[in-house]
């Protein structure tokens, strides 16, 4: 079936091949048979099962880029057998040596079949439906019966049922005539759609890890604002490989409030966090916009989305010092309890009033720690939760004094340094259960009151340029998808000659006509068996009416 | 919105109901197995032929599915036995039907907010499907096979991962979560049914070439080519809607977490049979991996399905098994 001009190139390269090949053309003979290899369905078959296999890991192990603590864990608790599966990327498998070899070369398979393919579907498209074989009854479907009436009426009626099909009509050596039909060539085409739209998705998808960036940080819900002018305004930042973090694109948002619905059960029912906005001609003009920023509709603006991600509480306490001067601290606690949002955390007044000796300053520092329930219950002393709403705010705090080691640097927002502790920098001078407005006095005569509790909300930035183009190329790949199953490709081959047998007629002939029907399905062979039977007797029977309409006209 | 407890304890009455008349009809199609052994060996030697053309380029002209063979007053006892299994698969449909409304209308939202209300769903459509599929192929015969892993599921969900009625938190409340939840457990439950099959195409796979091998069960499945037939139908059917469900899902999962995709386990288990049966898809247009080949791809394929719906939720936290055990 394949034409002449397809094999010259391969007969000519073949030809003057010399007795014993250069080291050149040895060279190119291997990448051809790798190229010839990599290309072949079978290789595409296996590394789509390697590409299967090799994701395992990431969904059975603890990866690095979703949870660092479960990781490390796991690694410490394997022994050598962690250190080793480290040591091979199992941990971060999607961006693993292997992970990413497997995918670039289906990747590479995956051009190398689709430019031929589509080559071979531009020519088809244009191609006649092949010639009849000699031989029908090869055909895995095959029905071979006689009519009354000519084999142009046959062929006719034929052509008639075979509407929506692509034919041709030949005549043949023995003078027989037959059609070449066939159907189905958009199905080709729904398979290159799909194929070059996961092409086109894989490429999206890379460019965008590429180029995305995501950040996090904490915003009190009193009227605080945040704004992505600069990477250090982040709590935490992830860039991608091509970002750099100087080129945000600039925008701020204001959060007035933060409201939350819950269920009887402590389980919640809504979250909102009411917020302004500003960007692009907004921020010289200095219009805010209103958002009702809420878990499942983040605030699309400049190309990023800010999300709603999770919320607390944050205490405030006011110091009055022995002096008189007073400092108040604001500082986010961390809900430790996700249903009733017992919170911990550390408020730290880093720089009494007055005090400008480094010395003196290490003695004077201090620290609120403990626990703080928006309903408390306390059995006893300890306080516990029962309920994440503000209905019964109370904290229940340790008031640290001495040096809280600050200038060790980065230091967890939500805790003192137990270090110091540990070496008695740091001394607990008071504890207490407070509730709103209520203050605890010191023995040195320091006086910290617990004046009101404010939520926080913590906010999560994306930004991906290529989302929207990965969006595209999956739709695209499901309707090619969609289209190349549904769509099957049939061929069909009508052969009508005179029949030798029956009684012999005037015009020459018997006036029956041997009509031999062949079928080859090119896609789900396996589905055309039925398809055949009843289509092979719609055509006859299209067959004997036209036979016997013209064999009326005959007679009168 | 507070739950209605009245409808909720009606939901799990019907779903307990449902699971015992699945037992019941199981039951019934092993009799017809046990007792239909003599029609059944009758009819192999002819399904051996068709199968013995399948190998080649193009299978041979296929049998054409008859209906399930029906001649009012002389039904064997083995054909009534079947068809009773038949008519109480179909109630137990409506009873479990039933189960998921009532839920549904307990809490006020979409049947499908935890692990208990997907698998049941799955289940629901599973079976759905196998009787749409029913009336198309000769394929009664493996009704038995289909119940087990349905009725296991069932069982497993109503009891490990049983959920108390309840509304669902904030990041589930979502137009989105509707469509993907409902998309991805449709299409993991048409995916069950040429699981079976195709596992059910290795038996009477090995047997028809080795009739030692699976004796006694090989004779009775239905043909190698029916049972192709009907997982490549299903699986091209449930594939492209898998496919429709985790474009949903990673909609929803850009407007809920903040990116489309995340590699969370979930997601990475979806993947990989996602992989998989393209996989299928692609060794049934392959020289050499069309039959016994694609059939185990599509076995894997269901296995991670099924490691998905479960073992992912339960075992592995990731964002996905908030959607999980209460
Ligand atoms: C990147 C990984 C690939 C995936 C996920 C994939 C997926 C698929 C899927 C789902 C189908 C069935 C749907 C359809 O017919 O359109 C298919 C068909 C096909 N693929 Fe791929 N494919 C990949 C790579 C390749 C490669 C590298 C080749 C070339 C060797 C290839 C050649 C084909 C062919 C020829 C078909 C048509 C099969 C038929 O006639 O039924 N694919 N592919």
């Amino acid at each position: 079936m394949t034409s002449i001009v397809d094999d010259r190139p391969a007969a000519g390269a073949k030809d003057p091949e010399p007795p014993r090949q250069s080291p050149a053309r040895a060279a190119l003979a291997f990448l051809r048979n790798t190229w010839r290899g990599l290309t072949a369905m079978r290789t595409a078959l296996i590394l789509l099962f390697l590409l299967a296999l090799g994701a395992v890991p990431g969904a059975m192990l603890p990866q690095w880029p979703l949870n660092q603590p479960k990781t490390q864990q796991y690694i410490t608790s394997h022994g050598w057998w962690g250190t080793l599966l480290n040591k091979l990327q199992f941990f971060s498998v999607f961006s693993s040596v292997w992970f990413s070899a497997v995918y670039v070369l289906l990747f590479v398979s995956l051009v190398g079949c689709l430019l031929p393919r589509t080559l071979d579907y531009g020519k088809q498209l244009f191609a006649k439906p092949v010639l009849t074989p000699r031989n029908l009854a090869r055909l895995p479907h095959h029905s071979k019966s006689t009519v009354d009436g000519d084999p142009a009426d046959v062929l006719a009626a034929a052509r008639h049922e075979l509407r929506g099909w692509r034919l041709v009509e030949r005549a043949e050596a023995d003078g027989s005539r037959s059609i070449s039909a066939e159907r189905g060539y958009l199905r080709e085409t729904g398979n290159l759609v799909f194929h070059f739209a996961l092409l086109g998705l894989i490429v999206a998808f890379a460019l965008g890890k590429m180029f995305s960036y995501t950040g996090q940080v904490i915003v009190l819900a009193n009227g605080s604002q945040f704004c992505d002018s600069g990477v250090l305004n982040y709590d935490s930042f992830t860039p991608g490989l091509e970002v750099d973090g100087t080129q945000l694109d600039p925008w701020c948002v204001r959060v007035n409030g933060f409201t939350a619905s819950y269920q009887p059960t402590g389980q919640p029912a809504a979250y909102s966090a009411n917020i302004d906005y500003q960007s692009g001609d907004d921020l010289s003009s200095d219009t805010w916009r209103p958002y009702d920023l809420k878990v499942n509709s983040p605030l699309r603006t400049a190309g990023d989305r800010v999300y709603l991600i999770g919320h607390g509480y944050a205490p405030q306490f006011t110091v009055t010092y022995p002096n008189g001067q007073t400092r108040t601290g604001l500082t986010q606690w961390k809900p430790d309890d996700q249903t009733t949002d017992l919170s911990e955390g550390a408020t730290k007044f880093a720089d009494p009033p007055g005090v400008t000796n480094p010395a003196e300053l290490k003695q004077q520092q201090l620290a609120v720690t403990g626990l703080f329930a928006p309903t408390a219950l306390f059995d006893g002393d300890v306080i516990t939760s029962t309920y994440p709403a503000l209905d019964n705010p109370a904290a229940s705090i340790f008031v640290y004094q001495g040096d809280l080691g600050s200038d060790a640097g980065s230091q967890s927002i939500f805790a003192i340094d137990q270090g110091m502790v540990d070496s008695g920098q740091l001394k607990k001078v008071g504890q207490a259960n407070l509730t709103p407005g209520q203050s605890v006095t010191l023995s040195d005569g320091t006086k910290v009151r617990f004046d009101l509790v404010q939520p926080w909300v913590s906010l999560q930035v994306s930004h991906d340029p290529t989302q929207d183009y990965v969006l595209l190329f999956a739709i695209l790949l499901l309707l090619g998808l969609i289209t190349s199953l549904v769509i099957k490709r049939r061929r069909l081959w009508v052969r009508a000659g005179p029949s030798d047998d029956g009684p012999p007629r005037a015009g020459g002939g018997s006036g029956r006509t041997v009509v031999e029907i062949g079928g080859l399905a090119r896609t789900d062979q396996a589905g055309y068996g039925e398809e055949f039977v009843t289509l092979s007797a719609r055509l006859l029977a299209a067959a004997r009416t036209a036979a016997r309409s013209s064999a009326g006209k005959d007679t009168t | 919105m507070s739950v209605n407890h009245t409808l909720a304890q009606y939901s799990n009455w019907a779903y307990t109901s449902a699971v015992a008349i699945y037992v019941l009809s199981m039951v019934f199609y092993l009799a017809e197995q046990a007792f239909g052994r003599r029609r059944a060996t009758a009819a192999a030697p002819a399904r051996q032929l068709v199968a013995a053309g399948a190998g080649g380029p193009a299978e041979s002209t296929a049998t054409p599915p008859a209906p399930p063979v029906s001649r009012p007053g002389e039904r064997s006892m083995p054909e009534r036995l079947g068809r009773m299994g038949i008519a109480l698969t179909v109630l137990g449909v409506l009873v479990h039907l039933m189960s998921i409304v009532l839920r549904g209308l307990s809490v006020h939202r979409w049947p499908l907010g935890n692990m208990y209300e997907f698998m049941s769903f799955v289940c629901l459509i599973a079976m759905g499907a196998w009787l749409i599929m029913l009336r198309r192929f000769e394929i009664r015969r493996i009704g038995a096979f289909v119940l087990v892993p349905v009725v296991l599921l069932m069982f497993l969900g109503g009891t490990v991962l049983y959920t108390q009625a309840e509304p669902v938190v904030p990041a589930l409340q979502s137009y989105w979560l509707v469509i993907h939840v409902t998309v991805v457990s449709t299409a993991s439950g048409i995916l069950l049914v040429p699981g079976v099959a195709s596992l059910m195409y290795l038996l009477r796979n090995a047997h028809d070439r080795n009739p030692a091998r699976f004796a006694r069960l090989g004779p009775k499945l239905p043909g190698v080519d029916t049972l192709d037939r009907l997982a490549y139908r299903m699986t091209i059917f449930g594939f492209p809607l898998f496919t429709f469900g985790v474009i949903c899902g990673a909609i929803w999962a850009e407007s809920a977490w903040g990116r489309y995709w995340g590699w969370d386990p979930k997601e990475t288990t979806a993947f990989v049979a996602w992989v998989v049966y393209a996989g299928y898809l692609h060794a049934r247009a392959t020289a050499g991996w069309r039959g016994g080949r694609a059939a185990v791809i599509n076995v894997i394929g269901f296995a991670v399905m099924i490691f998905n719906l479960f073992f992912v939720n339960l075992v592995i936290t990731g964002l996905h098994s908030y959607a999980g055990v209460g």
